[in-house]
């Protein structure tokens, strides 16, 4: 970034049109009580506050690739404590999910890798497949670590079964809405408003 | 009035009657007190109490009251009473109600009480009904000094109360630094944007208004006199000098910018493009709404760097110490003439502490980042051209790092200086003394003008107000705003205070209405604020004057001049009654009628003091009656217990003791010895600004007297109290019969 490009409004523009509540984000002053409230808030490389002065600093690449909104638990502590009532969970997801769609979020992140997972699973059959989730995380991290995982889980499993909490039978289809692919349809037309939407940068 | 009557009324309400023998208080009264007679009333202070007393007064039987129930705070609309002189005994809040209700309590709360009637009885022996020197007349004509936001709202506000107003402006035009700007700071809902500049209309009103006169490119060159009666000089430009008389000032000259000259590391006079607020107000106004042009070389704007706090809050050589309080809400708006006409310019505003202050302050601050203003905390370290550009290097303190930005104009928010004129305290007047010769009277020695003096006085004191702090005009700020240490003299707006035009609008109107109390209260003689309305003032025993001078440099309000003689010349419409002369004297020579070195003294030694083996040691309470005094009364009203051993006596500063009342007090076989005054520093509470001062001064040497008299230097405390201190206050009296009861009776009992 040359010194001409410093603290100008750019990016914070872009966040406005672009990023889920991004319009409150002009509207913090700076308190630090989102830093200060956040249970994750020593172990964010960049808190709330942060964030929302860098992208006042104009800071496009830094706040986009950060892993920082991709920490948030949604505890929700932040929004309640919040003077100016920044909706900061919502911007910190909003965020996040913009850096993914512009392919600069970083990749390694477990809770990407788990996003990722949650979303695909659900929309295949419009409900939550505990079964197929679980198991595609125990193997996220490869076959090996997948197989230890989930001997380490036997018990809790075979629990959940027996009090009739999980059945096997899911990895078989398993449950779902009714019209599924009537859901997909909707989702994938919400995608294209949304790209419709999107200001093109740049 | 001709021959003193006396009589004593004891009230037997509240619970008086039960708790005390009342037949024995009527009995000291009459006995000891030498009242003509004492009568008794179940309930005073109702109508037909006061009407019992009225008729009395009526009669011509009685013409110096006692009145022994409630303290003298309490109340005071029923005993109010024309043409008599009054005492009170303070026995409820001072005796029964500080007192526990017991058989052993019994004795030494009647013992308190009987005391108070007798010193109750010796104070209204010795008082006189004050009455008017009916040395003044009314001047319904107000001088206002400055034609900015502050004396125009202040000569207007006058004028719509019927008063006739001089204007003096010494620059060529009215409006000052507000009439300099191009919008203004909102002052109503929903304060979202700046708003149109209002002075242009006052100027207007102010020229049609047929009772002001103003005086352009002129000064003030000498005032001289007193509340009603003071001769001013205004002196033109052009050479004509006009003499009026006046009734009050009030002194609104304002500020000037602080010397942006003074910051080269912030940029100013290395780049045009580096201005300052006002210099950003005449770029705006070039404009006029449309794209704002840097200095430069006549680029419209499309980035500007503001940055707070140029050349103030800093304890750097130079730098003011100090919040002008409407900086950053200047900067706000000076964001939004960019914003409003471009929301694509970049605006940055580089602040430590955002203040916004004032109803609407917060409401502005988030209008402007809802307009995209950029707010960053960040310290500037150095502003320079770089090419075409301004190089902005500063520390962002959220982000924590160093940045360096560029951009297009930068401005700097400066601080406001007062224009208080010289500073008194810190130039002592040289005045010539000629070995046996007479000194001669100021006014001779002095040339008026001044050099850089505002009004001009021709007072002993100096020409100019006393400052408190960083050069603004000493106005009571903590208690008593417009309140100067000059009576009839009112400052306003920035010149006793950093603030907004809004802001040194409501002080022009709270100024003027005191200006305007203060011309009505001195046609009649009367005191000004705090005692508002007392008819007494100091009179002097000349003969036995030593012209040491003490009354004349201590009066905080420079209410004493100096004669031809080198006696001292009491104006008593400049006094405020306080009695800090009357402390100062060595030679007891001032007094006023109704509170005396003897009203008080005789009081003192009125008090029954048991003798050395009695175990009953007498502690004195000299109380400062504006703020101990009730604190002590409210104490009563909590029914917090203390020690029965003091005796209390209200003052009306602390400033007003004569240490001979103290060393009386010793020499009588008082055991100690309390002053409890006001907070005398910097924020100090006292009414009467000095006298909590100079009374802690004038004790800090009693301790050789003490030591003198072979006393224990513990039986005299000089104390500072609040008068939210209604625990501490009875704690310490009773830290200080305890201190008697550790180093034993005074050897002085007879």
């Amino acid at each position: 970034m040359t010194a001409t490009e410093k603290y100008r409004n750019n990016f914070l523009q872009e966040v406005i049109a672009n990023v889920e509540e991004g319009e409150w984000v002009r509207m913090c002053m700076q308190c630090g009580v989102c830093s200060g409230s956040c249970p994750l808030g020593p172990h964010w490389e960049h808190p709330p506050q942060e964030i929302f002065m860098m992208i006042r600093a104009n800071k496009r690449q830094e706040v986009l690739s950060s892993s920082s909104m991709w920490y948030c638990t949604s505890c929700y502590n932040c929004i309640a404590r919040c003077p100016r009532g920044l909706p900061i969970t919502h911007i910190m997801h909003g965020l996040a999910h913009y850096g993914r769609k512009l392919g600069v979020a970083p990749k390694e992140l477990p809770t990407i890798k788990f996003s990722m997972l949650f979303w695909e699973n659900l929309v295949q059959k419009g409900r939550v497949n505990e079964l197929k989730l679980g198991l595609r995380l125990y193997f996220m991290n490869g076959f090996m670590n997948g197989i230890k995982t989930a001997l380490k889980m036997q018990k809790i499993g075979l629990g959940m079964f027996l009090t009739k909490r999980m059945t096997p039978m899911e990895m078989l289809g398993g449950h779902g809405c009714k019209d599924a692919k009537g859901l997909q349809a909707i989702l994938k037309k919400a995608q294209q408003i949304e790209d419709a939407k999107t200001v093109k940068q740049g | 009035m001709a021959d003193k009557k006396f009589g004593a009324y004891i009230c037997k309400g509240c619970g008086i009657g039960e708790r005390l023998n009342a037949n024995q208080l009527a009995s000291v009264a009459t006995k000891e007190g030498k009242m003509a007679f004492a009568k008794q009333h179940d309930f005073l202070c109702n109508s037909e109490g006061v009407a019992m007393i009225q008729a009395d007064i009526n009669a011509g039987e009685v013409n110096h009251l006692m009145i022994a129930g409630c303290s003298k705070r309490a109340k005071m609309e029923a005993f109010n009473f024309d043409n008599v002189v009054m005492s009170r005994a303070n026995l409820r809040e001072g005796v029964i109600w500080v007192r526990p209700d017991t058989d052993e309590a019994k004795e030494t709360t009647q013992e308190m009480a009987n005391d108070y009637i007798r010193m109750a009885c010796a104070e209204v022996r010795y008082m006189n009904l004050p009455s008017s020197s009916n040395e003044q007349n009314l001047t319904g004509h107000l001088l206002v000094v400055g034609g900015g936001i502050t004396g125009l709202t202040s000569a207007l506000e006058a004028a719509k109360a019927g008063y006739n107003v001089t204007l003096v402006e010494k620059s060529d035009k009215l409006g000052g630094v507000s009439g300099q700007l191009y919008k203004r700071i909102p002052n109503r809902a929903p304060f979202k944007d700046p708003q149109e500049n209002s002075v242009v209309d006052l100027i207007a009103k102010v020229e049609a208004n047929s009772k002001i006169k103003v005086y352009l490119s002129s000064i003030v060159a000498k005032t001289e006199g007193a509340p009603g009666r003071f001769k001013v000089e205004i002196a033109a430009e052009s050479g004509p000098t006009t003499t009026e008389t006046i009734g009050a000032i009030v002194q609104a000259s304002g500020f000037k910018p602080y010397d942006a000259n003074q910051l080269p590391h912030l940029g100013f006079g290395k780049s045009p493009d580096v201005v300052d607020q006002l210099g950003l107000e005449l770029l705006a106004r070039e404009a006029n709404g449309g794209a704002i042009k840097r200095p430069s070389d006549g680029k419209e704007v499309k980035s500007v760097v503001f940055v707070q706090c140029a050349g103030q809050r800093g304890n750097k050589e130079g730098y003011l110490p100090y919040c002008s309080g409407h900086c950053c809400l200047t900067s706000v708006k000076q964001a939004m003439y960019f914003k409003d006409a471009n929301p694509n310019i970049d605006t940055a505003i580089i602040y430590t502490d955002l203040r916004t202050p004032g109803a609407g302050g917060e409401d502005f601050y988030r209008s402007g980042q809802d307009k995209g203003v950029t707010f960053t905390k960040g310290k500037v370290s150095e502003v320079s051209p770089n090419g075409s550009n301004l190089a902005v290097k500063f520390k962002d303190l959220i982000l924590d790092e160093e940045v360096n930005l560029e951009t297009d104009l930068v401005v700097l928010a400066t601080g406001m200086v007062p224009n208080s004129g010289v500073d008194i305290e810190a130039i002592p007047i040289a005045i010539e003394e000629v070995e046996g010769e007479p000194k001669k009277p100021v006014s001779d020695v002095i040339e008026f003008p001044v050099k850089g003096s505002v009004l001009n006085l021709d007072y002993r004191q100096g020409a100019d107000m006393p400052q408190l702090v960083h050069g603004f005009t000493d106005s009571h700020f903590i208690c008593f705003p417009y309140e100067t240490r000059r009576t009839g003299i009112y400052a306003a707006g920035p010149v006793r205070r950093p603030m907004d035009g809004f802001q040194a609008m409501e002080d022009a109107t709270g100024a003027t209405l005191k200006a305007i109390q203060v011309i009505e209260n001195s046609a009649l003689g009367r005191a000004a604020h705090p005692r508002s309305g007392d008819l007494s003032y100091p009179k002097f025993r000349k003969e036995g004057c030593t012209q040491c001078k003490r009354c004349t440099v201590e009066c905080p309000f420079g209410a004493i001049n100096e004669d031809e003689k080198r006696y001292p010349f009491f104006n008593e419409a400049r006094c405020r009654r306080c009695g800090i002369c009357m402390g100062a004297c060595p030679v007891r020579v001032i007094s006023f009628e109704n509170y005396s070195v003897e009203t008080v003294g005789q009081a003192i030694k009125a008090v029954d003091i048991p003798d050395e083996f009695s175990e009953k040691p007498r502690i004195l309470v000299l109380a400062c009656e504006n703020d101990a005094y009730p604190a002590i009364d409210m104490a009563g009203m909590n029914h917090i217990e203390y020690s029965a051993f003091v005796r209390i006596i209200p003052v009306r500063c602390l400033g007003s003791v004569n240490t001979i009342w103290i060393t009386d007090a010793l020499n009588s076989g008082y055991d100690g010895v309390m002053l409890m005054g006001c907070r005398k520093d910097g924020d100090y509470q006292c009414h009467f600004v000095k006298g909590s001062e100079l009374a802690h001064i004038r004790t800090s040497k009693i301790d050789d007297t003490l030591k003198g008299l072979n006393l224990e230097t513990e039986r005299v405390q000089t104390l500072e109290v609040a008068i939210t201190d209604i625990q501490r206050i009875p704690q310490l009296i009773n830290e200080m019969a305890a201190t008697i009861e550790k180093i034993g009776m005074s050897p002085f009992k007879f």
